[in-house]
């Protein structure tokens, strides 16, 4: 039943009706465009940039759309699988946010200081037998020292996978879905949290109804 | 070479062992280990982890508490089924006695779950999905604490700005009821939360809670609050006050005991209004000729202006003269309970006079004189 479960988002195009979720109109109203100034600016974020006005970098919104796309389409596949999805922002300001936006969605957050070997050392960390998560979100890849998060590098060694929002001053080399956008503004905050929210209730929404079908249609169906 | 003479003095020994263990078993005590498992050889075995319990252990200790209990209860010849912690107690003091100063060394039995220390069971379910959202944290009783809190701190600020849009603000802010209390220390904190917290962590937790406390409408989290701290209890409750008697013709009167150094001394205080002392039988003036031990008797007696008010009958041994007069004295304070109000009760406890004096004679020690006089000290 499982590997039927599984197939299925696979076999259709945009299962969880992603692209519905939002616009560039919405991008754009959320302030998600604004980067930070021409000195701040990393070298391999110039692709992700469209302009800069005054000095303050201006990001390109319609790849900024197609990568959020790309991102949450596989948050809600993880979602949909059963993964465990780690939420990962060192910004104080959006702390709590981030921490409430995990507890309502069923999923993890570290919006904490981040001990040294969390993810590498995990047996001695957490216990043995201990699962480490499936998928990393990085609202924010930056820590409190404007360097590179520990997670980014420890999530790729243990072959995680990676969603991160991209400032235009964030290295976005090691991350497997780089989302170039905002994450200095709360309103740009928000519309992320919520955004991941949707498509990880949704995604165990649907994950519940195909259970529900299949345990329906079981007794019908001689079990092989 | 040293080896091969531990060898030989060792087969030597053996020998001699070999022939004596015919008539009698011998140890070999004096056998150095020449050969061995490398198990036995190593010394410097690592850092330990915890110890850790599991429910199964911790499950039988609690059964195997259960039947000893009833083990004993049958021993002393008393009821299996209402036999309490204070029996179990007294019985293994009646059955181990042991001299030891030490409390904590001497046999105990008390319920598992006194004894081992508290653990967390596994944090994850069967498909391996942690119960508790911030578990990749490593801290999460702490964290979610934590988290709690700014949560309470952002509802009472919201509070707050409603009450200012309606110009309901209160110029004069209610503050919360603490009482006589302080917050809890660190390790209770780590008792609480069954979890190991740094010096950090405690400090930034008190920090972000005086900040809760200073806000004007922070007594909507008055209940959140008082769960954090430990009430302190005022000195003077603890006073007990002696009972207030009549005698056959009416006269009311209460007794007290007191001790100082190893005198032992008790006061019968009776409303009379006649003003006499009577010690061991005797007057006071023949039983304390001198003046500074009859001051001390006096001294309760004229801090509450009630000279010459009562008649006390007191009674003394042990000791020299002023330690008996000092155990009077506490005597006759206690006594005095009795007649007075809580105020003047707690006037006379600051004052001193319901503390009994805790100092008494040091012992000598070996190496010097006397307890503190040290031999005459010679160059040379």
């Amino acid at each position: 039943i499982s590997d039927k479960m599984l197939d299925l988002p696979l076999e259709k195009q945009d299962l969880f009706r992603v692209s519905e979720l939002f616009t560039v109109k919405d991008l754009f109203d959320a302030r998600v465009h604004l980067g930070h100034k021409k000195g701040c600016r990393h070298r391999l974020m110039e692709p992700y940039l469209y302009d800069s006005s005054l000095d303050y970098d201006i990001i390109d919104l319609d790849k900024t759309a197609e990568d959020l796309r790309r991102a949450l389409d596989k948050t809600a596949h993880t979602a949909y699988g059963g993964g465990i999805i780690l939420f990962i922002s060192r910004r104080r300001q959006f702390c709590h946010l981030v921490e409430n936006t995990a507890k309502q969605c069923g999923e993890y957050a570290h919006t904490r200081y981040w001990q040294g070997g969390l993810f590498t050392n995990a047996h001695i960390q957490y216990g043995p037998g201990v699962r480490l998560p499936d998928l990393v979100v990085f609202l924010s890849t930056l820590n409190n020292v404007f360097q590179q998060h520990v997670a980014i590098r420890d999530a790729r060694k243990m072959n995680i996978p990676t969603v991160g929002v991209v400032d235009s001053n964030c290295n976005p080399s090691l991350i497997t879905y780089p989302v170039p956008g905002n994450d200095d503004t709360p309103v740009a905050m928000e519309l992320y949290c919520r955004l991941f929210k949707t498509v990880i209730n949704r995604a165990k929404n649907k994950r519940k109804q195909m259970e529900l079908l299949h345990s329906l249609s079981e007794p019908s169906e001689p079990s092989s | 070479m040293a080896a091969n003479c531990a060898r030989v003095v060792c087969s030597l020994f053996g020998k001699s062992v070999n022939f004596a263990s015919s008539t009698r078993p011998v140890t070999l005590q004096f056998c150095r280990q020449i050969c061995g498992t490398p198990a036995l050889r190593r010394k410097n075995l690592g850092p330990t982890v915890p110890e850790t319990f599991t429910a199964e252990f911790i499950q039988k200790q609690v059964e195997e508490f259960e039947i000893g209990k009833r083990h004993l209860a049958n021993m002393m010849g008393e009821d299996p089924e209402n036999f309490t912690q204070e029996d179990i107690d007294r019985s293994i003091a009646y059955l181990f006695p042991s001299g030891l100063f030490e409390k904590r060394a001497r046999p105990l039995m008390k319920h598992p779950v006194e004894i081992f220390p508290k653990q967390r069971a596994v944090q994850w379910g069967p498909d391996g999905r942690p119960f508790h959202f911030l578990f990749y944290t490593g801290k999460q009783a702490y964290y979610s604490l934590m988290h709690d809190l700014y949560g309470r701190v952002l509802k009472v600020e919201k509070h707050q700005d409603q009450l200012r849009a309606k110009g309901l603000f209160p110029t004069e802010p209610k503050q919360i009821a603490l009482g006589p209390s302080r917050w809890l220390t660190k390790e209770e904190m780590e008792a609480l939360l069954v979890e190991p917290i740094s010096r950090q962590d405690y400090e930034h937790f008190i920090q972000l809670m005086e900040r809760l406390l200073a806000m004007p409408c922070c007594s909507l989290e008055q209940q959140f609050v008082m769960s954090h701290r430990q009430q302190l209890e005022a000195q003077s409750m603890h006073q007990v006050v002696p009972p207030l008697q009549k005698d056959d013709a009416g006269v009311d009167f209460s007794t007290a005991e007191g001790r100082r150094k190893s005198s032992r001394g008790s006061v019968v205080v009776r409303d009379c209004g006649a003003g006499r002392l009577t010690v061991n039988g005797q007057d006071h003036l023949h039983y304390f000729p001198v003046l500074q031990d009859r001051e001390q008797l006096m001294f309760p007696l004229q801090f509450c202006g009630l000279l010459g008010r009562f008649d006390l009958d007191c009674s003394v041994s042990g000791g020299g003269r002023s330690s008996q007069a000092g155990a009077l004295r506490l005597a006759i304070s206690r006594a005095l309970l009795s007649f007075l109000s809580q105020s003047e009760g707690e006037a006379m406890r600051q004052a001193g006079l319901l503390t009994p004096d805790p100092r008494v004679r040091e012992r000598k020690k070996p190496g010097q004189e006397g307890a503190r006089r040290k031999f005459t000290w010679k160059k040379r």
